[in-house]
């Protein structure tokens, strides 16, 4: 299998090689040596004859060592065995019972999880003696809380899914939901996780062992071995060890197998909390630009008024890559200029994955620090972006420069108080009192139609409705008096009649200040009324850079038209189907009209997202 | 439709009050879940402790005696242990004596259980109590720093070495770790005591052989969660306030990474108060643990019973003061918990 390929895989087939090559065959090489007693030998320190020492009988360590990987591994695959096959029974019954009992049980379960296995597996030792079958047994039962859950979850991500849904409708009895619909498609994170869980029982056992209540003497495994050891540690460290580095070795092969088992690297390392979920919805490749994408549709509005220096922040030759993961990178936005002159108000429209949040986020000097950013100029103002930035410079861009982004829930602090986050530019940068800065908060928040704002600065965003938040938001980017406003997206996730109220909160702003805005949309109606000058950003290009008033009469290239053609107006015929954005043919053989399979997404998009 | 666009006119008085007793009832029946929670918790916790003796396959005070006791020693000690009584009858005396603070008296040593436990339970809920300062002070800056170092970096991948050297510490067990510190410290340093408990100098080595594995496991907690604060949009705005970083790093990151690693840190926690069991063991220190290992090996019911219920009782008391700083501190606990 691919999966096996990995240096995890490698190392997991062949760890697990070496440990069965052990246990196999063991006994029989180092037996009689692990067995062999000899008086003059006692207590012999490591070295070259007996690599881990030798103990009060003067038998050979690194020999029973070996001897005990048989006992070590078979006790750790019993438990594992008990507490998997518990858990499974536990967990699918559970998913599979009426709502009342169903509770019931998983509660019990997590008030059981809720005590530390070793003292559940102390509980059972009680019962079942200080022997090696009791500890196999109390390992196993305090392992089945912990795999019933997982496998209760497992299940209940899989049972919720639409074709197993489907299956019920059509009269699939839940036994056979069970065992066609959901083992199977639980059956490889449940193998992730019973390897990462043998990997868990192997340490336990070693545990309850080294405690002496697991393996009695004579018999021995890798724990009765540290617990005998570590009485001698001054004379022989080596003792006490020298099981412990099969202890770990071992752990590590579990942990490999569960590693290589997984279908994402990580997974399997990251054991119990995160694995299984992630694997049932694997995530697809990430977007990567066409790297043909020019020669089909090469630029033709790149002009950029305002490219002359009068800007008030300005990019040309603008790209921003990522690494790949695979060694490469992914250039996600190449050769754009861009420019903002005070006061203007500049919209950057295109479709998800066109560069243009990439692109706003570079002007702004804010891009994600594994982003690769190259550019001509890059400069808000007089400050260069493009070098590390001054204490003063950093001052400067803090309160010339705001940003809204387009989620309010998530662009607020969830943790901090709306009045700390309103104030901290003001207190940090302008250097007002506490009473200054929270009077400047209070007007800002009044500015943006906020009642009471006194009240409100004390309260957590959580506490506000999405469009305050995102009024709060476009507040607190208004209190140090900026030049320019970035606003990504800051209307998509807000009702029609909220995006109304911010947008025109903004405009109130930028009329009553002369700020600059640049506004972020993929929504060609909104952008081309609210702004000055629209620029079209597709597959990290711009392909076209336009006066807004002029928009339906100057746009020259097909894929500007095709947004432009799919938004509805009066003179709209409603029996026909939207129009089509082809953007695998050539400007020549634009056919706006014509529903196509496969290339409806960007319009279905605009039209669905223009406001009526 | 969506949801109606709320207003902003001010709010009427009646409404606030409203709004703030909205906040009352939602922390009230989350008060009342948990206490509902509580009490059954404690239920089960009894009935274990108090049905352990009676799932003893066999005859239990025979198996703490020894096959060559006599018949009437076996007898005398039934009935002192009241376990020659119908079993209602035993489990009244048993709650009535847990309320009295009576836990019985050992088979072995003849000792009474409460007064050995509570001459033990103050070293055990020290060295717990240390164990988890220790883990959680060392994991904040590790996981922070690692997250800070993982994202700085082009390619954005984890530091090998640190995520390395933390999955060794999470992935040895504990009392190898212990012997490997002995080793080190006591053996080939000769700096620390390797066993024994009272001067400060003996309590660095359990402490270090309790806490260093949960520090690392919490490390890694936190870095997945600073690294998903790092990523997140409101740290975008923090940055493009142009904050000192840090001001950034603990105003704004540090308050939102708190909740998830108390509640790592709680399960950590009650993991901490059983680990001091193999701790105790290794180090030789006069806990409770020491004391319920040596119960268990010599069958001495009655203080195996006195011990695992003090041991789950802990627990339990760990996962509630957990539960309660999390109210405190994260306002939204109460409401994502329903």
């Amino acid at each position: 299998m691919k999966r096996f390929v990995g240096p995890a895989g490698l190392t997991a087939i062949l760890g697990t090689a070496v440990l069965m090559v052990i246990a196999f065959a063991g006994p029989g090489i180092w037996g009689e040596a692990a067995t062999a007693r000899s008086v003059p030998d006692r207590w012999t320190p490591a070295g070259a004859e007996f690599l881990f020492g030798t103990d009060d009988l003067g038998r050979d360590i690194f020999a029973r060592v070996m001897v005990a990987t048989r006992m070590s591994l078979l006790l750790t695959l019993g438990a594992t065995a008990i507490g998997v096959t518990g858990g499974v029974i536990v967990g699918l019954t559970a998913s599979i019972l009426p709502k009342y009992p169903r509770r019931i049980l998983i509660w019990l379960m997590d008030m059981l999880l809720a005590f530390p296995w070793l003292l559940l597996v102390l509980f059972f030792t009680v019962i079942w003696g200080a022997t090696a079958t009791g500890a196999m047994f109390a390992i196993g039962l305090a392992g089945i809380p912990n795999l019933t859950r997982l496998v209760y979850n497992l299940a209940s991500s899989v049972s919720g899914q639409d074709y197993v849904r489907a299956a019920r409708v059509v009269g699939v009895g839940p036994l056979g939901v069970l065992f066609r619909h959901i083992l199977p498609n639980i059956a490889n994170p449940l193998l992730v996780q019973v390897s990462a869980s043998a990997s868990v029982t192997l340490l336990s056992f070693a545990g309850l062992s080294f405690l002496g209540l697991g393996v009695q003497a004579p018999a021995y495994d890798w724990g009765r071995l540290i617990n005998e050891g570590i009485g001698h540690i001054y004379t022989n460290p080596m003792a006490a060890i020298g099981p412990g580095v099969a202890i770990v070795f071992a752990g590590l092969v579990f942990t490999m197998i569960a590693e290589a088992l997984a279908d994402r690297p990580g997974q399997g390392l990251r054991g119990v909390a995160a694995a299984g979920r992630a694997s049932l919805f694997p995530r697809g490749p990430g977007r990567k630009t066409r790297s043909d994408a020019a020669a089909v549709a090469p630029p033709v509005g790149g002009v950029d008024p305002g490219g002359d220096g009068t800007a008030l922040a300005q990019v040309t030759d603008l790209s921003v890559s990522f690494p790949d993961g695979e060694g490469g990178f992914v250039e996600r936005v190449r050769g754009v200029n861009l420019s903002v002159r005070p006061g203007e108000i500049v919209g950057i429209v295109g479709e998800s994955g066109s560069g243009k949040s990439l692109t706003a986020m570079a002007l702004a000097g804010l891009s994600d620090d594994r982003a690769i950013v190259k550019a001509r100029t890059r400069r808000f103002d007089d400050i260069d972006l493009g070098t590390p930035l001054s204490r003063k410079e950093g001052k400067r861009l803090g309160t010339e420069l705001g940003i809204v982004f387009q989620d309010p829930l998530t662009s607020l602090n969830p943790a901090l108080r709306i009045g700390r986050q309103l104030t901290e530019v003001s207190r940090t940068h302008l250097g007002m009192s506490r009473e200054e800065a929270r009077q400047r908060a209070e007007s800002g928040l009044d500015a943006v139609g906020i009642a009471e704002p006194r009240r409100r600065l004390k309260d957590y965003p959580h506490e506000f409705s999405g469009g305050m938040r995102q009024r709060a938001m476009i507040g607190m980017a208004l209190t140090a008096g900026p030049r320019l406003i970035i606003a990504d997206e800051p209307t998509t996730a807000l009702d029609v009649t909220v995006q109304k109220q911010v947008l025109d909160v903004l405009h109130r702003a930028q009329r009553a200040t002369d700020t600059a805005i640049v506004l972020i949309s993929h929504d060609v109606a909104l952008v081309s009324g609210f702004c000055d000058r629209v620029v079209v950003m597709k597959d990290g290009e711009v392909v076209e850079n336009l006066d807004a008033r002029r928009i339906r009469e100057e746009a020259r290239h097909p894929y500007t038209r095709g947004l432009i053609a799919c938004l509805p107006d009066m003179r709209s015929d409603r029996t026909r189907p939207l129009p089509v954005i082809d953007d695998r043919s050539g400007p020549g053989e634009q056919d706006a009209g014509t529903p196509e399979v496969g290339a409806v997404s960007g319009a279905v998009r605009a039209g669905e997202e223009s406001p009526l | 439709m969506g949801t109606a666009p709320r207003t902003h006119r001010p709010m009427a008085p009646v409404a606030a009050i409203a709004r703030f007793n909205d906040r009352l009832s939602l922390r009230g029946s989350f008060a009342i879940r948990r206490s509902g929670r509580l009490v059954a918790s404690l239920l089960i916790v009894v009935l274990a402790s108090f049905f352990v003796v009676h799932l003893v396959p066999g005859d239990a005070v025979r198996a703490a005696l020894g096959p060559t006791a006599p018949v009437g020693l076996v007898e005398n000690t039934r009935a002192d242990l009241g376990l020659d009584k119908p079993l209602p009858q035993q489990f009244t005396d048993y709650v009535g004596g847990l309320f009295r603070g009576d836990l019985g008296t050992s088979i072995q040593s003849r000792q009474d259980v409460a007064e050995v436990i509570t001459s033990r339970f103050p070293t055990t809920l020290t060295l717990a109590t240390l164990g988890f300062a220790v883990a959680l002070v060392g994991a904040l800056p590790l996981g922070m720093g690692a997250a800070l170092i993982a994202r700085s970096t082009k390619g954005g991948s984890a530091n090998p070495v640190i995520s390395g050297g933390l999955g060794v510490l999470i992935a040895i067990p504990d009392f190898l770790l212990s012997a490997i510190l002995i080793a080190v410290f006591s053996v080939w340093l000769a700096v620390l005591p390797p066993a024994g408990w009272g001067d400060p100098g003996s309590l660095v080595l359990p402490v270090l052989g309790l806490s260093l594995g949960p520090m690392a496991y919490l490390a890694r907690i936190v870095q997945v969660e600073m690294i998903k604060v790092l990523d997140s949009t409101y740290m975008t705005t923090a940055k493009a306030k142009r904050l000192p970083q840090r001001i950034v790093l603990f105003r704004h990151a540090l308050p939102n990474i708190v909740t998830a690693t108390l509640t790592v840190g709680g399960l950590l926690l009650s993991g901490l108060t059983a680990g001091t069991v193999i701790i105790e063991t290794v180090f030789a220190v006069p806990g409770m643990g020491t004391t319920l290992i040596s119960a268990v090996q010599t069958k001495d019911y009655p203080m195996i019973q006195g011990v695992v219920l003090v041991f789950a009782l802990m627990v339990l008391g760990v996962n509630l003061l957990v539960d309660l700083i999390l109210i405190t501190v994260d306002p939204r606990t109460s409401i994502s918990e329903g």
